[in-house]
């Protein structure tokens, strides 16, 4: 099923190439004029004179081993481009990610194990901080950290690994912000669940220790919702990303992405497009493979659904 | 709770008012929020007191001052007006995008749940297919495509949102369509559309509103960021979005009021319409119990 | 086991039951409900001996579960708890921790929807050894060889490879025999089992019951049996407790209580059960709907709205508890109606 996501995905990605005004090599130049031998290259190059379906086959090989094209812009392996800035934005996410899962979850477990009902204020602190989207939440935290407290660097990407954790860091909670609410709402409401099932009783009631009765079949249990709803939000950071790269002028995939759009560098927006959306897939992809751990009653293929 | 009139039965606009009290004081304050924007994006050019678009760089990032409320923006604008001014796009581009992708998602959504079986597969599988695709990458591509503005993202956002509303819209229509009146209404011989049209649709509304506003939310965080990232309003013209991305430079002074007030802006609205929808998705989850 | 011909058997309520294994006096449980203190249970007293098999009987509502969780310290804890409960000389409210702890080790429950009541995301194996590996600190082997012997005591022979399969890969009827032998495993000396057949079929309910009432004597543990079935706590049970809104209304030998119940309400519960050597020409229901403890008046008979012998006298005051032939009638017409109250059951 991912599979096939992922084949149709790679197909409008190359499709987009002629849904654009004007003929293909128009396309690809970014209504740039070429010389007719330039325009020679690029037609042998991308097989425009081969039917629709052979330049997707040849499109999708050449991706399938590494080779994405060349931007027009700059001039280089698209592949190339792409290795220098994946790891920023794969760092990025990872660290709004363990965020996500230290502060988020952390805070769903706790506020779920006490017990009374979620009161008003806590709904509504939920709502507000879901509403500031990545870029709010990064010019807020840029003047609050940055200018004004000078805790943290402004911009770019830093040098060396502290430097990087440094500079890293607001970003990584403008990323994380806006999901923190929902993800530990959902945790909270899944460990409540979770807490009110009989067999939880039973285990009380065979003396259990408090601590293990948590443990094993509270958070043991709750942990199948809550590992979706942290996989879905970690997937979504994925396209976020890029906003909030442009907001803190880091050096990655989804700011050259935005970059190569406003440029119209196709092939390097293609390159690029292919790229996260396989992340975004294989990120699914864990997220089912956890639950069919999780869960027994469930099997690999049949999924949540 | 069949749509088929009663006797003594309130009209529509009476119903709404009446499930719009019971959301209870915060969802009131949305509406009322929400009121506020909408009359902003209505007549906001209009009622804005200076020119929002005519630069005058030497007042650039001055305070508050005189009739000024909010002080200028990075070109020497009233930030006020520039607000005002953009209130229009920042509403209406998610309207656009719920007015298209609600009706395709439940359209969707009630064929699938109508026919069942092989329909239903197939429409399903598509739309798990659909959900690869994150909102902003569509949006990114369609500008690389056809180029930045307004139109392509909320094409492309209506795009990538349709197969979501259709998900959770299945569901209940399923439920709806297992209804024991759905079966006597086939029997008197009422077409399918029919059917669908005049009472499966109707009593899921409640539950097409909730959705609606959520999305609403949404997708004026997502056109906001498309703007923001240059690919969707362009400067000069006024957006919330554009005024965030315009003005960021201000804040390594320390001028954070302009990209600061938009920022406020969108937050409020989201808030207010996600608090709203909430509210009103919950109304809709205990009515069909 | 007791010989319930004797009929004397049984210990009046409040006196010094001191070879009682567990002595329940004066149990009344408050629940919250709508910002009001409602009373669930009212005024329960009872005693177990130790090896002594108990039935306590009542339809939905009558309390019977909620005495159950008060006597395991599994009430909900919003609930407030009054009257005494003590197991082998221990006031159990006061356990905490460690003792506590042992307390539970001590007294096991059985519950009724085995299904719901364990982890379905453990295996049966974590499940039968839990409670030996965590409290009795006993290594993971000699835990395991146990449950395997406890599974082939109550009927499961390939105890190995069922303790490496997933609840939901067994049938209720077995998952109801591992309930029973992981209660068993711990070696308590009371059982408190919570209709533990309600959730089954019948063919399965006869099996399980055979299990449970052969292990209880094999092990010669004292058990507290609640059911709805008065026939079925009857079978297997010494004395039944008959519970009605809350309140204890009889307490009988067995065998008794059909041929000379003291209360009307059990009566009128033995005369609803259609008898298959018979034929009857109509039901006998008892009319109106059962009360829990909360609906019930604070100053008369609960049963007498619905009591076919009900006058003046029972709806004055509420009746206390009276001594007759062995055994506790709750009846403020007992004495008088004595011998009368079988009369609808006989044919």
């Amino acid at each position: 099923m991912l599979a096939a996501s992922l084949l149709v995905a790679s197909f409008v990605i190359f499709a987009a190439l002629y849904l654009a005004p004007g003929n293909a090599v128009a396309a690809l130049s970014g209504g740039r004029p070429l010389p007719p031998g330039s325009v020679r290259v690029l037609e042998q190059r991308y097989h425009l004179s081969a039917p629709f379906f052979a330049q997707y086959w040849y499109w999708l090989g050449n991706a399938l081993h590494g080779n994405l094209g060349v931007s027009i812009t700059l001039r280089e392996n698209v592949s190339t481009l792409i290795a220098s800035r994946i790891w920023t934005t794969a760092g990025l996410v990872l660290y709004a990610s363990l965020i996500i899962v230290v502060l988020g979850v952390g805070a769903g477990i706790v506020s779920g194990l006490r017990p009374g009902r979620l009161d008003t204020s806590a709904l509504v602190a939920t709502a507000v901080s879901a509403a500031i989207p990545a870029f709010v939440a990064a010019i807020a935290l840029i003047l609050l950290f940055a200018v004004k407290l000078r805790w943290f660097p402004v911009l770019g990407n830093g040098t060396g690994l502290v430097s990087n954790a440094r500079h890293f860091t607001l970003p990584a909670v403008a990323l994380a912000f806006a999901s923190l609410a929902i993800v530990a709402r959902v945790t909270r409401a899944a460990v409540r669940e979770a807490a009110d099932r009989d067999h939880v009783l039973t285990a009380v009631s065979r003396g259990i220790p408090a601590r293990y009765v948590i443990q094993r079949h509270i958070v043991r249990n709750a942990a199948i919702p809550i590992t979706t709803i942290t996989g879905i939000t970690i997937a979504s950071l994925i396209a976020v990303a890029a906003v909030v790269e442009v907001a803190f002028s880091l050096n990655g995939l989804g700011a050259y992405l935005v970059q190569a759009a406003q440029t119209k560098d196709i092939a390097v927006v293609q390159g690029i497009s292919l790229v996260l959306v396989t992340a975004f897939v294989v990120v699914n992809l864990l997220v089912d493979v956890l639950y069919a751990l999780l869960d027994p009653q469930v099997t690999l293929g049949a999924g949540p659904r | 709770m069949s749509a088929v009139p009663q006797a003594g039965e309130a009209s529509i606009p009476a119903r709404s008012l009446a499930r719009l009290r019971a959301t209870g004081p915060a969802g009131i304050a949305s509406a009322v929020v929400l009121a506020v924007a909408v009359c902003a994006a209505v007549f906001g050019p209009l009622l804005a007191p200076y020119d929002p678009n005519l630069p005058n760089l030497p007042l650039a990032w001055v305070g508050p001052v005189g009739g000024h409320l909010l002080g200028y923006d990075f070109e020497g604008r009233d930030v006020a007006s520039r607000l005002l001014a953009g209130a229009p796009t920042a509403m209406l581009g998610p309207l656009a995008v719920v007015m298209i992708s609600v009706p395709v998602g439940t359209l969707l959504a009630v064929t699938a749940a109508w026919r069942r079986g092989a329909s239903d597969a197939v429409i399903s599988s598509g739309l798990n297919i659909l959900f690869a695709f994150p909102g902003i990458l569509l949006a990114v591509l369609a500008a690389a495509v056809f180029g930045a503005g307004l139109i392509a993202a909320v094409l492309a956002l209506s795009v990538a949102y349709a197969p979501y509303v259709a998900r959770v819209l299945r569901g209940a229509a399923l439920k709806e369509r297992a209804q024991p009146y759905v079966a006597a209404l086939e029997v008197q011989g009422a077409p399918a559309a029919s059917i669908c049209a005049r009472h499966l649709v109707p009593n899921i509304a409640p539950l097409i509103a909730a959705q609606a506003t959520i999305l609403f939310g949404y997708a004026m965080v997502d056109l906001a960021a498309i703007s923001f990232l240059g690919l969707g309003v362009q400067p000069p013209a006024a957006n919330w979005g554009v005024m965030i991305a315009e003005n960021q430079t201000g804040l390594l002074e320390g001028y954070a009021l302009p990209a600061l007030s938009a920022g406020v802006c969108i937050v409020a609205v989201v808030i207010a319409v996600n608090i709203l929808g909430e509210r009103l998705f919950d109304q809709a989850q205990a009515a069909r119990r | 086991m007791s010989d319930p011909a004797q009929g004397s058997t049984v210990e009046p309520t409040g006196s010094a039951a001191s070879s009682a294994l567990l002595d329940v006096a004066g149990l009344s449980v408050l629940l919250e409900a709508d910002g009001a203190q409602r009373p669930a249970l009212r005024d329960v007293s009872l005693t177990v001996r130790p090896g002594e098999a108990v039935g306590l009987v009542g339809e939905s509502g009558a309390g019977k579960t909620m005495t159950a969780w008060a006597i395991g310290r599994l009430q909900p804890t919003a609930a407030q708890v009054q009257g005494t409960i003590r197991f082998d000389g221990t006031e159990v409210g006061r356990l905490t921790g460690q003792g506590l702890r042992a307390y539970r080790t001590q007294v096991a429950m059985i519950f009724q929807d085995p299904r719901a009541h364990i982890n379905p995301v453990r295996r049966i194996g974590d499940f039968l050894t839990e409670a030996l590996r965590i409290n009795h600190k006993m290594p993971a082997a000699q835990a395991r060889d146990r449950a395997v012997d406890m599974l082939a005591q109550v009927g499961i022979e390939d105890g190995a490879r069922r303790m490496r399969q997933y609840p939901h890969q067994l049938s209720g009827g077995m998952l109801q025999r591992v309930m029973i032998a992981a209660a068993l495993l711990t070696e308590p000396r009371l059982l408190l089992a919570d209709e533990p057949t309600a959730a089954l079929d019948v063919i399965t309910q006869a099996e399980v019951m055979a299990i449970l009432a052969g292990l209880r004597r094999e092990f010669g543990l004292a058990m507290l049996f609640i059911t709805h079935d008065l026939d079925l706590a009857a079978a297997i049970c010494d004395r039944t407790i008959v519970m009605y809104a809350g309140q204890v209304v009889e307490v009988r030998a067995s065998a008794l209580l059909h041929t000379d119940p003291l209360h009307p309400y059990t009566a009128a519960l033995a005369a609803a059960r259609p008898d298959i050597t018979q034929t009857a020409h109509r039901l006998p229901a008892i009319p109106g709907r059962p009360l829990s403890a909360f609906e019930a008046p604070l100053g008369e008979c609960a049963f007498a709205p619905r009591c076919a012998h009900a006058t003046e006298v029972c709806r004055t005051g509420l009746p206390g508890l009276v001594e007759l032939d062995g055994g506790i009638s709750r009846c403020a017409r007992a004495r008088e109606l004595r011998g009368q109250l079988q009369a609808a059951h006989d044919a």
